[in-house]
C-alpha cells in the first residue's frame, strides 16, 4: 500500500512517533524504540553533567543515524526559553526538525499558545521545521499553519495521563480545517486510543507515557505499532455505516422449513 | 581563571580554547551544543573560540523527553 507519510519533503516511515522519557534506562529506551517501529524519536535538550564524565548519553542508543531525532522544547514556560532551547538543539546538529513546546501551566502542562505562536513565528523565520505542540483548538491551528508549522501536534488529552482521545470532534474539524499534517501529541493511554486518532484521519501519533507507562513497555511498544497501522488501515478503508437496527448478514434464501 | 559552566563555577588555564575545555570535560564534541555568553558557537568554531575570564557556558545535550513537559 502506498501510503507514505512525507512532512516538508521528508519521508517518515512510520507513522507511530515516540519519546524517550520515564524510562529505567537507555536500554530499555532503546528496546521500546525498536519494538514500536518509530522512526522518529523525541528527545529533550538539557545541560550535560560536567562532574558525573561517565554519564552515557542518549545518542550512544538511539543512532541518529538511523532515527529521525526530533528534539523538543519540553520544559520551556516563556516563548524567549523555547527559542533558546530550539536553537541549542539544532546547533547539537542532528535536526532541523523541533517539536515547539510552551508550558502555559505546571499542573495541566497545556500549552500557552499565544506564547507558542510568538515563538513558532521565529523558529519558522530561522528555517526550522516546527511541529507545535498545541490545543485541540482549530482556530489555533489554522493560525500556526498559516504562519508556516509544518506540522500541527494537537494534544488529546492531558500530558502523561493517559486519557484517550477526549474530544474527537476537535480533532475532527482540526483535520478538515487545516492542510498540514495533523499528529496527535499526548494523551493516548492504550492501543485503541491510537488506533481512534489514526481512524479519524489523524497522520500520526506520538505517544511516550502510554508506552514507557506501562507494565511492560516493549510489549505496549508492540501493541502501539499494530493500532497505529490498523487504525490507518481502518480510515483508508472507510468504515461502514453505523445503523440502529440489525441487519442479517446471511442470506434469508433457501432456509430450512421455509 | 574562573569561568561558569551550566552554572557551576570551574577555574581554567589562562588562553584556553573552547575544543580544549570540551575535551578536558570528557565530553563528546559531536553529541552536544554550546552557548558562550548566551550566543551559539558552531562547532567549527571551537578550536578558535578563546575563553576569557567571568566567560558563561551552556553546554547542553539530548536526553531522554518526550512528553515530560518539564
Amino acid at each position: 500500500m502506498d501510503d507514505k507519510l512525507i512532512i516538508a519533503g521528508i519521508e517518515f516511515k512510520s507513522r507511530l512517533w515516540v519519546g524517550t522519557g520515564k524510562y529505567k534506562d537507555f536500554e530499555e529506551t532503546k528496546k521500546a524504540v525498536e519494538a514500536s517501529g518509530a522512526d522518529v524519536v523525541t528527545v529533550a535538550v538539557r545541560r550535560v553533567n560536567i562532574t558525573d564524565k561517565s554519564k552515557e548519553n542518549l545518542l550512544d542508543y538511539i543512532d541518529p543515524k538511523k532515527y529521525k531525532i526530533l528534539p523538543n522544547t519540553a520544559g520551556c514556560y516563556t516563548a524567549e526559553d523555547a527559542i533558546r532551547t530550539a536553537r541549542l538543539a539544532r546547533a547539537a546538529g542532528v535536526s532541523d526538525m523541533v517539536k515547539l513546546e510552551v508550558i502555559g501551566d505546571e499542573k495541566t502542562l497545556f500549552p500557552d499558545n499565544e506564547a507558542l505562536l510568538e515563538a513558532a513565528k521565529v523558529l519558522v523565520k530561522e528555517g526550522f521545521i516546527v511541529f507545535p505542540y498545541t490545543n485541540d483548538d482549530p482556530i489555533m491551528a489554522k493560525k500556526l499553519q498559516d504562519i508556516g508549522c509544518a506540522a500541527v501536534m494537537p494534544l488529546a488529552a492531558p500530558i502523561g495521563s493517559g486519557l484517550g482521545i477526549r474530544n474527537p470532534y476537535n480533532l475532527k474539524i482540526i483535520l478538515e480545517t487545516i492542510k498540514i499534517p495533523v499528529v496527535v501529541d499526548a494523551g493516548v493511554g492504550t492501543a485503541s486510543d491510537a488506533a481512534i486518532a489514526m481512524e479519524l484521519g489523524c497522520d500520526a501519533v506520538l505517544m511516550n507515557t502510554g508506552i514507557a507507562g506501562a507494565k511492560d513497555p516493549l510489549k505496549m511498544a508492540e501493541a502501539m505499532r499494530y493500532a497505529i497501522l490498523a487504525g490507518r488501515l481502518a480510515y483508508k478503508a472507510g468504515r461502514m455505516p453505523m445503523k440502529l437496527y440489525a441487519s442479517a448478514s446471511s442470506p434469508l434464501e433457501g432456509k430450512i422449513g421455509g | 581563571m574562573q569561568i561558569v559552566v551550566n552554572g557551576e563555577k570551574k577555574i581554567i588555564n589562562e588562553k584556553m580554547s573552547l575544543a580544549e575545555l570540551i575535551k578536558e570535560l570528557g565530553i563528546d564534541a559531536q553529541r552536544v551544543a554550546v552557548e558562550l555568553n548566551r550566543s551559539i558557537i558552531d562547532k567549527a568554531d571551537y578550536p578558535k573560540t578563546i575563553l576569557k575570564e567571568n566567560d558563561s557556558l551552556e553546554i547542553v545535550s539530548f536526553i531522554g523527553g518526550g512528553e515530560i513537559g518539564r
